[in-house]
C-alpha cells in the first residue's frame, strides 16, 4: 500500500513541512511506500519579511526570490497549478487545471492573501508593503517625498504582528538619514487601546515614539479612506488627513479555503496543540490559514511545520505520536536601521523584550539569508 | 433566561497575540448588523477594554459578567 501526502501550498509552512518529511521518510519515499506531491500556485517562492527591506533599498527583489523547485528536496512532486477545491470527505484535492490529487494525509498551508477591496478607497489611497510590486512602488514613493505627514494604519487580522512597528522605526531612521526628520510627521495607528498587541512589546514602543517625537493614537479601526481630501476615518469617529497614507490592509485566507466549505474568511478550524482540522484527523492545518489565536507569523509557520512533519513522520512508521505545538514563536523586531530586539513567547509564557541592540539587528539581518536554509528543512 | 439568541461565540481565553481586544474588533467587524456575539474572557483588564471600544463604536453591551472565574460579555453589533 502506497500512503500519499498532499501538501497545498508552497510557502513557508509547506515547503518546510515537504522538505522534513522526505527527509524522514527518506526510505519509505525510495522503496515506493510514499509519495509526497506539493501543490503551490507559483514557481518563485519569495521570502517576505524581505520586502520591508526592499522598501528602503537594502534588499532587491531577486535577493529575496529562488526558484521553488530548488528549494525543494528532489524526492517531492512540485506541481505548479493553484488548487480550486479540497473535498475533505472524498479525500482529494482538484487543481485548476482540473487534476485530481487523492491523499491519504492532507496539509493545508494556503497562507493569508491582503483584502485591500474590503476598505473603501484603499486601493485609491493607500500604499502598502505586503507584496513585491507594492513594496517597490512605496520605495519609489518614499524616494520622491518632499516632506508632510505620513499616516501608518493598518487593518485586522494582518500577518507579521512586528511589521508595523518595524516599518515606522525604520521610517524614522530613513528620514533621518535624509536631514528629513524637521519636514516628517510619522503618526502611528493601531486598531487596540494599546500600540502593539502585546503589552511588553507595546510599553517598548510607546517610550521610542516618545524618545523619537512620533505620534500615535488607539483605537483606530480604518473605514474609509477618501483618496482625493487625503482623509482616512475609522470606526470609532475619528478623521486624519494625510501627505502619505501607509496600510497593512486586513487579511484573509486562501479563497479554495472558502470555496471548500473549510472556514470563514479563509481561517480554518484547527486544534492548538495537535494542529489538525477539527473532524478530520488526517487534514493538518499549519501556518497563516490556522484559526488558531496566534501570530499570522513565518517562525509560526516554521514551528508548526516541524510538527507536522514529525507528527506524520511517526504515525505513518509507527503508527501513533505524542508530539504537540506548544505555541511557539520568536521574532527579531528591527527598532531602527542599526538595531532590533528579540521576542519569544508560548501558549504559556509572555514574551518580554531584550534590550534593542546591534547584535540582535545583525541576527535579523543574517537570519535573512539563513531563511534559505529554513526552507530547506535543514535550520 | 437571556431574551437574545447568540448568533456567534468567540473564546478568547489563552490567546497571547492577536490577543482578546483584537479577535472582539475582528469579530464584530465582520459581523452583518444585529449579529450578537458571545465572548469569553480570561482577565478581567480585556472586559474593560473590551467595553471602551464597544461603547466608543456605538454597540450594545447586552451582559457583562463573571462566570466560574472566567468573563462573558454579548454584544449586539448596531453599527
Ligand atoms: C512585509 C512582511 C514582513 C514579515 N516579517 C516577518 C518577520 O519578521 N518574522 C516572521 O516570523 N514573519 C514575518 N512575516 C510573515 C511571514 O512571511 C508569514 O507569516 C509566513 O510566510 C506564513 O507562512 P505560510 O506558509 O502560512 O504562508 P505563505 O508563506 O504566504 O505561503 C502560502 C503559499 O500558499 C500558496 N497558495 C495560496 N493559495 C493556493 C492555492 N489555491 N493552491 C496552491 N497554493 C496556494 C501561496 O502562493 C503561497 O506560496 C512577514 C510578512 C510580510 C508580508
Amino acid at each position: 500500500m502506497v500512503t500519499k501526502i498532499v501538501i497545498v501550498g508552497g510557502g513557508s509552512a509547506g515547503t518546510i513541512t515537504a522538505n522534513l518529511l522526505a527527509r524522514n521518510l527518506y526510505k519509505n519515499i525510495t522503496s515506493g511506500k510514499v509519495i509526497i506531491n506539493l501543490i503551490t500556485d507559483s514557481p518563485d517562492h519569495i521570502y517576505q519579511p524581505g520586502y520591508l527591506y526592499v522598501v528602503f533599498d537594502k534588499a532587491r527583489p531577486e535577493e529575496i526570490t529562488r526558484k521553488q523547485k530548488d528549494l525543494l528536496d528532489p524526492h517531492i512532486n512540485l506541481f505548479i497549478d493553484p488548487a480550486v477545491n479540497i473535498d475533505r470527505d472524498n479525500r482529494v484535492v482538484v487543481t485548476k487545471s482540473g487534476r485530481e490529487f487523492d491523499y491519504d494525509y492532507l496539509v493545508v498551508a494556503t497562507g493569508s492573501r491582503i483584502v485591500p477591496e474590503d476598505v473603501p478607497g484603499l486601493q485609491e489611497g493607500s500604499y502598502w508593503f505586503y507584496d513585491m510590486q507594492s513594496a517597490i512602488r512605496l520605495r519609489e514613493a518614499l524616494m520622491n517625498f518632499n516632506g508632510g505627514k505620513i499616516m501608518i494604519s493598518m487593518g485586522i487580522p494582518h500577518k507579521c504582528p512586528v511589521a508595523p512597528l518595524e516599518l515606522t522605526f525604520m521610517l524614522y531612521d530613513f528620514f533621518k538619514q535624509k536631514d528629513m526628520l524637521n519636514k516628517v510627521q510619522l503618526h502611528y495607528t493601531y486598531p487596540i487601546n494599546s500600540v502593539h498587541v502585546l503589552e511588553p512589546v507595546s510599553n517598548w514602543a510607546v517610550r521610542e515614539f516618545e524618545r523619537k517625537g512620533i505620534k500615535y493614537d488607539t483605537f483606530f479601526n480604518m473605514e474609509e479612506i477618501d483618496p482625493v481630501k487625503n482623509v482616512i476615518s475609522s470606526m470609532e469617529g475619528d478623521k486624519f488627513g494625510y501627505d502619505m497614507l501607509i496600510t497593512i490592509p486586513p487579511h484573509k485566507g486562501a479563497q479554495v479555503i472558502e470555496d471548500s466549505g473549510m472556514g470563514k474568511n479563509g481561517w480554518v478550524p484547527t486544534d492548538k496543540k495537535r494542529l489538525f482540522n477539527a473532524n478530520y484527523e488526517n487534514v493538518y492545518v499549519i501556518g497563516d490559514t490556522t484559526d488558531i489565536p496566534i501570530s499570522k507569523a513565518g517562525s509560526t509557520a516554521h514551528f508548526q511545520a516541524d510538527v507536522v512533519a514529525e507528527r506524520l513522520t511517526s504515525i505513518i512508521s509507527e503508527g501513533n505520536t505524542s508530539i504537540e505545538y506548544d505555541g511557539k514563536v520568536v521574532c527579531f523586531l528591527e527598532s531602527g536601521f542599526d538595531e532590533a530586539t528579540y521576542i519569544w513567547f508560548n501558549y504559556n509564557t509572555p514574551p518580554n523584550p531584550s534590550p534593542p541592540s546591534r547584535m540582535l539587528h545583525w541576527m535579523k539581518l543574517g537570519y535573512n539569508r539563513l531563511y534559505w536554509l529554513t526552507a530547506r528543512g535543514i535550520l | 433566561m437571556d431574551d437574545f439568541s447568540i448568533d456567534k461565540v468567540v473564546d478568547t481565553r489563552g490567546s497571547l497575540c492577536p490577543g482578546p481586544i483584537m479577535a472582539l474588533i475582528e469579530a464584530v467587524k465582520l459581523a452583518d448588523i444585529n449579529t450578537v456575539i458571545e465572548f469569553f474572557f480570561e482577565d478581567e483588564q480585556s472586559v474593560k477594554d473590551a467595553s471602551l471600544w464597544i461603547n466608543k463604536v456605538g454597540n450594545q453591551l447586552l451582559v457583562n459578567e463573571t462566570v466560574d472565574g472566567y468573563f462573558r460579555i454579548v454584544v449586539k453589533k448596531v453599527k
